[in-house]
């Protein structure tokens, strides 16, 4: 099979599948639409693996063609088309192979809903779409991509289109991503107006270099560097995507559709379409150190600012996605030093414990027959052992514990991070490693709530009732109840669930301690990230100090990076574990921080006030005043008024007699007449 | 295969028409259902070759026919098409087909006249579209109201007979103007009605300008433009469905063909001296109308000044001038959006007519989970609001993306205000169509909803393959356009004066 076909292959296998079950899902049952959902993207996974293992090995080499002429404007060609090379292998594996997890974890956790078929569709489209995004070779494809996959999105999020919280956030996650798409669109608009009028990768990175200088008065009179403007609403619509302030709000709601969406699309995957985005784009990047500055204070800001917000979660799928916010910001902020490679390995092992925790929040709340406040939970160690395993595993992932996955893309960041010298780094390094405490402080709460402690769900049977609107995975048909009762246990998950999470595991913890030194400090992305290392040094400096992975892990334990955590730890178990009253009076004693954290710094109902509602009551005032009064009541009504009057005027004249309508005919004639005779005559 | 195909699709729809109307009385209205069928899917066929035969790499005029009609005035019948004009014939006769099986066994009174009064019309909008003789242009353009008068006046809703009369008043004032502009260019081009002659014409400026308005008034009422935009969402509302279907996806596009077709090729410094204001109304349409759409609570008055927010967009990509130059990625863009809106708003207002046939109301508000009760059409429904959101792989996108990837070359505010419609085109219709759709069943009439039927659902089917086939292959429209699209632009960059 040549590479075209096999590229095609897996691309589409998952659309197929897709197909399938969502057309023909009422004729061939539930088995056969997950069968053949799992089959196409089995097939995805294991040719994806085989693409890697051709870059690993050095036997493949980067593939750049167009599949179909999709469009031809002013004698210019943009095809549907695939660039493969390492960056590209590398998410399609991690895309596929999340996904597949997931395909397989569905078959559990959804087994009740009526929505079984339509869910391993959507799914399935998404991966389809995840894909096409980033083996695209040109702008239009990646944005072809970043809509599909928004939409699945949120189709995903309004799975469950009853519930009024559910319809509301998926419409919001989609209008925030239409705000970032806004600015996404116009940047691919300046790069085909100015950097050659194409669109594919290959020519518009050629000519980047030639343009660094190049100005655009985009106010006229004032010159703005074309690169800086062109880069910054690129990443606007990164920003809509991987959720960084402020367009961050649509993600903590999308918990609103079922939990395996949440770990694959709202954290392990499509989340991470910006970043990738980015990275993709490093020729570009490298040339602007304003956009690069952008792009790291947006990036701290969320790494930082989200993580607190997930301190004082309840809702266990509301700390994970919190968590997410900020981890993504750890990934940006990588970017803004221009640790492109470092993002993408925080993106992989992030994909790998984040799925993982997302799937065992899941198992978890399918142990708590649909439960999902935290304040009722605790113990589940004796009940959920796989779950509470891989939990761990992917918590200490997830905080930098040394020689898990995480550790090594983290630490990566924050060293890189150190060695920028951009103007924003010194706020950004305050907040990568602030934020080490918090995420270690907020990941051990939900850990401890859930799995230590006491079992909390026999004395607090009364009020979670109260909580309602957290609850997720409502079943339509609404015959299922929530929470266990005072005398019910948890249950293990059956093995279509923990299976998932013992192989997601495996990643969290050791793939770090094996991909940092090709991925970080080999030629693995070499050709495909370009770094100005003069100008950006860090990636340099850290490879002077790179001595080997295990050396790295060692190394950690007397760095104060590594104590943060342990204190973040710490102090969750006191708080959690020890001393439960503690936390309870802080929050009485701050209850202004405690109430703007409550309300997520008020940034939804400001953009609800401001943008929601200023856009109806514009609209409202541009109808009824624009068109009903001024337009339709003065202009359109007034004319007839004013027929109206005339033809009163002409009704006089009316008199029925023939006589007068025969004197009339005779003007007119001797008019027309005068008229003919003039033309001639001049 | 035909000799005549431009005469063949203008006079099949006719006939089969005329043939229909022959049925007389409701007592046979099976008969003449299946009569206007055979007669749309006629039409339909016979106009499938100008699409298939046509000549790509053939910059003129293809399938010429020309004699004389009126000799005394040198009027000649004299029709060709060019790969812009093509498209909407064959688009026109899609939309037609689709009409008869939309009003199937919807409409139960006057059945022969009501689908007669849609033959005729398309038989005369491809006319309009065909006619290369200024007073056969007009003839076809005045005509086609006629139908769409009657489809309005006489199987409207109970405001019809205000809706009918103000869509009649509101065109009908700018054709006149348009009628003395054809007067005085005929006697400019030595007593000739050819339109191809008016293109070569030397016009001094003041008077360029005086015939810009005067063809203004009369395509910017059509298209509709803002301000001129207010009859449409009236006309809309009273229209039976089929009424909106070809109001929407045919009618308003002869407005916009209007400045392709005369406007530009024969007023090239007035446009160019004019194309400001335009672009500058495109825009308000564009946010104005967007705005405006967000807060209907009739879901055909949204679908209506969604349409006007859409046309926005070809007004906007016809008039981005640099210099002389007209932006090529703008003008196809406008063309492509002109065929792209006709498969989508025939969609959205098919879909609000199998609504209203269950429910008797197009008021957001009587509705809510209709998703639960009808789900393969709330499937459906999904693919053309999406699509009138823009989403790429439908149509939708391709227009608007080429629209605005113009105008980023011409004036990047240009593009910030277009684009805009990423958020607003979205907001209004995935809004609406939360409110509608999705949600717990509303109230006892959504619950005694049922599913589309197969009439229903091989319209939308058949609409709806056409949006994602333009999404995902409209290079198979826009390489017919490339000649003739250039050799437009060619022509406005010389100077007429």
């Amino acid at each position: 099979m040549d590479m075209k076909s096999l590229y095609l292959l897996i691309a589409l296998s998952p659309l197929a599948g897709s197909l399938i079950a969502g057309l023909f899902g009422w004729a061939i049952g539930r088995r056969a639409a997950h069968v053949v959902t799992i089959l196409g993207v089995a097939v995805s996974a294991a040719l994806s693996l085989k693409v890697l293992h051709g870059f690993l090995t050095g036997e493949a080499s980067v593939f750049n063609e167009a599949v179909y002429t999709w469009l031809t404007v002013g004698g210019m060609e943009f095809s549907v088309g695939f660039l493969v090379d390492t960056l590209t292998a590398m998410m399609m594996v991690v895309v596929s192979f999340v996904s597949l997890m997931v395909h397989i974890y569905t078959i559990g956790y959804m087994q009740e809903d009526p929505g079984y078929q339509r869910f391993f569709s959507y799914i399935s489209l998404f991966t389809f779409s995840m894909l096409m995004l980033v083996m695209s070779n040109n702008f239009i494809q990646l944005f072809f991509g970043w809509e599909a996959v928004g939409l699945v999105s949120y189709l995903l999020i309004g799975f469950w289109f009853k519930r009024p919280t559910a319809i509301f956030a998926n419409l919001k996650a989609f209008l925030v991503n239409r705000v970032g798409d806004f600015g996404f669109l116009l940047g691919i608009g300046l790069v085909l107006a100015h950097f050659g009028g194409s669109l594919n990768y290959s020519d518009v990175f050629a000519a980047a270099p030639g343009l660094a200088n190049a100005t655009i008065a985009i106010f006229p009179g004032v010159e703005w560097s074309l690169m800086t403007v062109t880069c910054i609403l690129l990443f606007v619509g990164a920003m809509g995507k991987s959720a960084q302030f402020p367009l961050h709000v649509w993600l903590p709601d999308s918990m609103e559709g079922p939990t395996p969406i949440s770990a694959l699309i709202h954290a392990a995957t499509m989340v991470t379409a910006g970043l990738f985005m980015v990275s993709r784009m490093s020729p570009l990047f490298e040339l602007s150190d304003t956009a690069l500055n952008f792009i790291m204070v947006v990036g701290s800001i969320t790494a930082l600012f989200m993580g607190f917000l997930g301190i004082i979660q309840n809702d266990i799928k509301r700390v994970v996605a919190y968590s997410t916010l900020s981890q993504l910001g750890y990934m940006t902020v990588a970017l803004g030093a221009s640790a492109y490679s470092i993002a993408m390995f925080h993106v992989m092992t992030h994909a790998f414990f984040k799925a993982l925790l997302f799937l065992a929040a899941g198992s978890v709340i399918i142990g708590m027959h649909h439960d999902q406040d935290m304040r009722n939970m605790g113990g589940l160690r004796k009940y959920m052992p796989i779950t509470w395993i891989t939990s761990l595993l992917g918590s200490l992932a997830l905080i930098g514990t040394p020689f898990f996955s995480g550790f090594y893309s983290k630490d990566s960041i924050i060293e890189a991070v150190h060695a920028s010298n951009l103007a924003a780094s010194g706020f950004a390094y305050f907040a990568v490693v602030a934020g080490v405490f918090v995420t270690a402080f907020y990941s051990f709460r939900m850990y401890f709530l859930v799995f230590h402690g006491k079992e909390r769900w026999m004395e607090n049977h009364g009020s979670h009732h109260e909580h309602h609107g957290d609850h997720d995975d409502e079943e339509p048909s609404g015959d299922h109840h929530h929470g266990l009762g005072p005398n019910d246990k948890p249950h293990e998950s059956p093995w279509v669930v923990t299976l998932p999470l013992v192989v997601l595991a495996i990643p969290s913890v050791m793939i770090g301690y094996f991909a940092i030194e090709p991925l970080l400090y080999g030629d693995f992305f070499k050709g495909v990230i370009v770094v100005n290392s003069e100008a950006h040094p860090a990636m340099a400096e850290l490879a002077h100090e790179f001595h080997g992975a295990a050396a790295m892990g060692v190394h950690a334990l007397q760095t104060m990076v590594f104590w943060l955590a342990v204190a973040g730890v710490a102090l969750a178990w006191f708080f959690y574990m020890k001393a439960p009253h503690i936390p309870a009076a802080i929050k009485q004693r701050f209850a202004v921080i405690d109430r703007v954290l409550e309300n997520k710094y008020y940034m939804d109902d400001l953009y609800f006030n401001l943008f929601a509602k200023g856009s109806r009551a514009l609209g409202t005032f541009f109808w009824k005043v624009g068109d009903m009064l001024l337009i339709d009541g003065l202009v359109v009504n007034g004319s007839a008024k004013l027929v109206g009057f005339f033809s009163g005027v002409v009704r006089k004249l009316q008199t029925g007699f023939i006589y007068s309508y025969a004197t009339t005919m005779i003007v007119g004639v001797l008019a027309l007449m005068t008229l003919w005779f003039a033309q001639l005559i001049f | 295969m035909f000799t005549h195909p431009l005469s063949l699709v203008i006079w099949t729809p006719i006939v089969a028409g005329l043939l229909v109307l022959a049925t007389g009385g409701d007592q046979r209205a099976s008969l003449a259902r299946w009569l206007a069928l055979a007669g749309a899917v006629a039409g339909f066929l016979v106009s499938v070759p100008l699409f298939t035969d046509f000549d790509n790499l053939n910059a003129g005029m293809q399938f010429v026919e020309s004699r004389p009609w009126i000799e005394s005035l040198n009027i000649n019948y004299h029709l060709g098409v060019d790969g812009i004009s093509m498209l909407f014939i064959v688009l026109n006769s899609f939309t037609t087909l689709m009409v008869v099986l939309a009003g199937w066994e919807v409409i139960e009174k006057r059945v022969a006249q009501y689908m007669a009064a849609f033959l005729i019309m398309s038989g005369l909008i491809n006319g309009a579209f065909a006619a290369l003789d200024a007073i056969l242009f007009y003839v076809f353009f005045e005509g086609m109201l006629i139908p769409m008068y009657l489809i309005i006046g006489v199987w409207g809703g109970p405001r019809r007979v205000y809706a009918s009369i103000k869509f009649f008043l509101y065109t009908l004032l700018g054709s006149l103007l348009m009628l003395v502009a054809f007067i005085y260019l005929y006697f400019q081009a030595g007593k000739s009605f050819d339109i191809l002659a008016f293109h070569d014409l030397k016009i001094a400026m003041s008077v360029q300008i005086l015939l810009f308005i005067a063809f203004f008034l009369s395509f910017a009422v059509k298209v509709p433009m803002w301000p001129v935009h207010t009859w449409l969402p009236d006309a809309h509302v009273e229209a039976p469905t089929g009424g909106s279907m070809v109001l929407a996806a045919i009618t308003l596009k002869i407005g916009a063909y209007g400045f392709l077709r005369f406007a530009l090729p024969i007023l090239p410094d007035a446009s160019i001296e004019l194309a400001p204001i335009m672009v500058g109304l495109s825009l308000v349409a564009v946010v104005y109308i967007g705005l405006v759409a967000l807060v209907q609570t009739d879901m055909k008055k949204l679908v209506a000044y969604s349409s006007i927010s859409h046309m926005g967009f070809v007004t906007l990509g016809l008039f981005m001038f640099v210099g002389s130059d007209l932006n090529v990625w703008a003008i196809e863009g406008a063309i492509v959006q002109m065929v792209s809106h006709g498969f989508v708003s025939a969609g959205m207002f098919m879909c609000i007519g199998v609504m209203y046939d269950r429910v008797h109301s197009r008021n957001i508000a009587d509705y809510g989970g209709v998703a639960n009760k009808m789900p393969i059409f709330a499937a459906l429904m999904m693919l053309f609001g999406m699509a009138n959101s823009g989403l790429p792989a439908t149509s939708g996108f391709v227009g608007e993306f080429m629209v605005i990837m113009g105008a980023v070359q011409v004036n990047f505010w240009y593009a910030f205000a277009a684009a805009t419609t990423l958020i607003f085109g979205a907001a209004y219709t995935l809004w609406m169509y939360k409110r509608v759709i999705f949600g717990d069943v509303g109230n006892h009439h959504v619950a005694e909803m049922k599913d589309v039927n197969k009439r229903e659902f091989l319209v939308l089917a058949l609409l709806g393959l056409a949006v994602l086939g333009m999404g995902l292959y409209p290079q198979a429209f826009v390489e017919k356009m490339h000649l003739s699209v250039n050799d437009l632009i060619a022509h406005v960059a010389q100077s007429k004066l």
